[in-house]
């Protein structure tokens, strides 16, 4: 078995909507090894949850995916039968979600939702699926597990709940899985709890996250190597540690300096100055350009990916490498 | 949750009570049945007889009181007309309407919420708009007409299926049924397709809305990423997500054809309580509308409280919200 686990190539999923189309995921490229933690951050509407969806095939219409290819294990998702894609989510691939509270059914028994992710994949009896499920609810820290299951999703704490769902995300050790915000909907003790928790769970079992949030700081204690995202596309990539120290692109700095550890006591906070650009009107060029402090005439014109020793970025006037 | 059935069950009392108030005192209003009964030539003295007989006399409250004595023991009077006790004579009607309502109810939802799942499913297809055009129909177009089309097309023209009245009955625990045997079942078919026809549409309508909006929810998306198929995700999470609207309606045109069957049964001479109360309006039979219509409360009064028990069945947090 190769290193390589996912491949993602020019990836590119619109909304064809009644305004126009919607170029929410407008060619991504990047590749994941086995058990690897990689972090996706970028503002609310960058097209993170569109770029995951994408991944499990879920997107629903009136969004499809329009081009570009994504192995999982070498085979290719992207046009897959859906009967195929199916037998695959849950197994291979799998997904959790920001809010437990909307994506667990508030009115079926914990058990009978587990129940019903084992038998999706495992021809069981309900006796063996049931102790499946509270071996899985155990691993992922919920005390006297067994007694739970015929618990209801409301019956949980809210960290409780997303444990629950993590829970029915990991019940095949699938290679990746993808957390979209699942930390965002709990208190803040719960939220460093859960990271820490899912980050012990995939590198026991050697499963690869994408960890998607509009937290820098949330990612950069996960994640290995972290992309950042804007208005449908990658804008830098590299190793956490790298791009946290060091960033290239100037939206990623402007991330940054919004950052309250970064930011001086006293000093005001910055945001990335003006507002996410509607996906429906890009500027030709370059997206960042009417917010970008560096731009010039050449950011017109797209900027090629570019790389230097260990991570990629996309600007024609990137900021200096520091020494 | 012992605590809100005990609290649910005193509210249904006091329910009771002030419905019979109201139905005592609205026949009152009605007219005076013995006009009616009493030929206009009989002498005063007999026509004081009688009134006094059937406790006419009394003031409007006295006639209340009585009443109400009468029915803690179980007796709500005798039919001026049929000169039976009236509960006996509704007793009688009720299994033809019951069995005719059940048909009617059942029917409607064992094809209306499939029919309307798979709608809001496939909102766009063309069997979906399909199913909507007819539901359509099925709410505007009046019950007597489609049962004249009915009767004209299936029992005139076609001679499938008998015109009207109610086939043979068998006694199954204790109660005349008809739908034990093909010839009754032939009687029972075409009032029960008219009066099913507008709970059909409702049901179609609301599974559809219900269904729609839940394939919307993270709930469904979360249930397609763990790899369930689409026949799961239907049954298992849609079906009990929109059970609780569906089963409330259920309940309640359970409870109102039950009593309002009436156009259905004129129509197909079809013997059931809906037939006897028009009777009686008509002969102005005191004692049969008020028990009627205190059992038609009773009635309804029952069918909410059974719907509120199944709610707590079926969507726990209510259950937890009224026990605290
Ligand atoms: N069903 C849809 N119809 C039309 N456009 C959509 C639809 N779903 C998403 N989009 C568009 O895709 C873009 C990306 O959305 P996405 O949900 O991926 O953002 P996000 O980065 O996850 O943001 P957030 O941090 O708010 O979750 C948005 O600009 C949105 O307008
Ligand atoms: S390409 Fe130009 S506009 Fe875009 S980020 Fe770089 S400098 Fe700014
Ligand atoms: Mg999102």
């Amino acid at each position: 078995m190769s290193a390589l686990l996912l491949e993602v190539r020019d990836l590119r999923t619109h909304f064809f909507t009644r305004a126009g189309v919607v170029k929410a995921v407008d060619g991504v490229s990047f590749t994941m090894e086995r058990g690897q933690v990689l972090g996706l951050v970028g503002e609310s509407g960058s097209g993170k949850s569109v770029t995951g969806f994408s991944l499990l095939g879920l997107v629903d219409p009136p969004g499809r995916i329009v081009g570009g290819s994504i192995r999982l294990d070498g085979e290719e998702l992207v046009g897959m039968p859906l009967d195929e894609l199916r037998r695959l989510r849950g197994r291979r691939i799998a997904m959790v979600f920001q809010d437990p509270m909307m994506t667990l059914n508030p009115v079926l028994t914990v058990g009978a939702q587990m129940t019903l992710a084992i038998r999706a994949h495992e021809k069981v009896t309900g006796v063996a699926a049931r102790e499946r499920a509270a071996s899985v609810l155990t691993r992922v820290g919920i005390p006297d597990a067994a007694a739970r299951l015929d618990a209801y999703p409301h019956e949980f704490s809210g960290g409780m709940r997303q444990r629950v769902a993590i829970a029915i995300a990991m019940t095949h050790s699938p290679g990746l899985i993808v957390a979209d915000e699942p930390t965002t909907a709990l208190d803040v003790s719960i939220q460093a709890q859960i990271l820490h928790e899912m980050r012990e769970l995939s590198r026991e079992s050697g499963t690869a996250l994408v960890w998607i949030s509009h937290d820098l700081a949330t990612v950069s204690s996960v994640a290995e190597r972290i992309m950042v995202m804007y208005a449908g596309r990658l804008v830098e990539e590299g190793p956490t540690a790298t791009v946290l120290r060091d960033p290239r692109h100037p939206y990623t700095r402007g991330l940054l300096d919004s950052l309250p550890a970064t930011a001086r006591p006293g000093q005001e906070l910055r945001q990335v100055p003006g507002n996410t650009p509607s996906l429906l009107a890009l500027p030709p060029g370059c997206p960042f350009a009417p917010r970008c402090v560096r731009a010039s005439e050449r950011c017109v014109e797209d900027p090629e990916h570019r790389v230097d020793a260990v991570r990629a970025f996309r600007c024609h006037h990137p900021l200096e490498r520091a020494a | 949750m012992s605590g809100y059935i005990i609290q649910r069950c005193l509210q249904a009392v006091v329910v009771m009570f002030a419905m019979s108030v109201i139905v005592f005192v609205g026949v009152y209003a009605i007219g005076n049945p013995m006009d009616v009964l009493i030929p206009l030539d009989a002498p005063q003295d007999v026509r004081a007889l009688i009134i006094a007989r059937f406790g006419l006399d009394l003031p409007l409250w006295k006639q209340y009181l009585v009443f109400l004595g009468n029915v803690a023991q179980g007796d709500f009077g005798r039919s001026f007309v049929y000169a039976i006790p009236v509960l006996d004579l509704i007793v009688s009607r009720l299994p033809a309407t019951l069995e005719l309502t059940l048909a009617a109810v059942i029917g409607a939802a064992a094809i209306g919420v499939p029919l309307g799942i798979w709608a809001g499913y496939r909102p766009d297809a063309l069997s979906s708009k399909t199913i909507m055009g007819v539901s359509i129909l099925g709410f505007s177009v009046p019950t007597f007409w489609v049962g004249l089309i009915l009767i004209l097309t299936f029992a005139v023209w076609l001679g499938w299926l008998p015109a009207g009245g109610r086939g043979p009955v068998d006694v199954v625990l204790g109660v005349e049924w008809s739908i034990f045997s093909l010839e009754g079942l032939s009687h029972l078919l075409l009032p029960a397709v008219n009066l099913a026809l507008f709970k059909l549409a409702m049901m179609i309508r609301l599974a559809r809305a219900g269904t729609r909006e839940v394939m919307l929810t993270d709930t469904i998306k979360f249930a397609r990423a763990a790899g369930l198929s689409e026949g799961t995700i239907v049954r298992h999470h849609v079906l009990k997500l929109i059970a609780v609207p569906i089963v409330t309606v259920f309940g309640l045109e359970l409870g109102s054809t039950l009593a309002f069957a009436v156009v259905t049964e004129t129509i197909f001479s079809w013997p059931g309580v809906g037939k006897l109360i028009i009777d009686s309006i008509t002969s102005l039979d005191r004692p049969v509308m008020v028990a009627y219509l205190i059992l038609v409360a009773l009635l309804f009064v029952t069918i909410n409280l059974l719907i509120d028990l199944a709610y707590a069945v079926l969507d726990p947090r209510v259950a937890r919200s009224r026990a605290a």
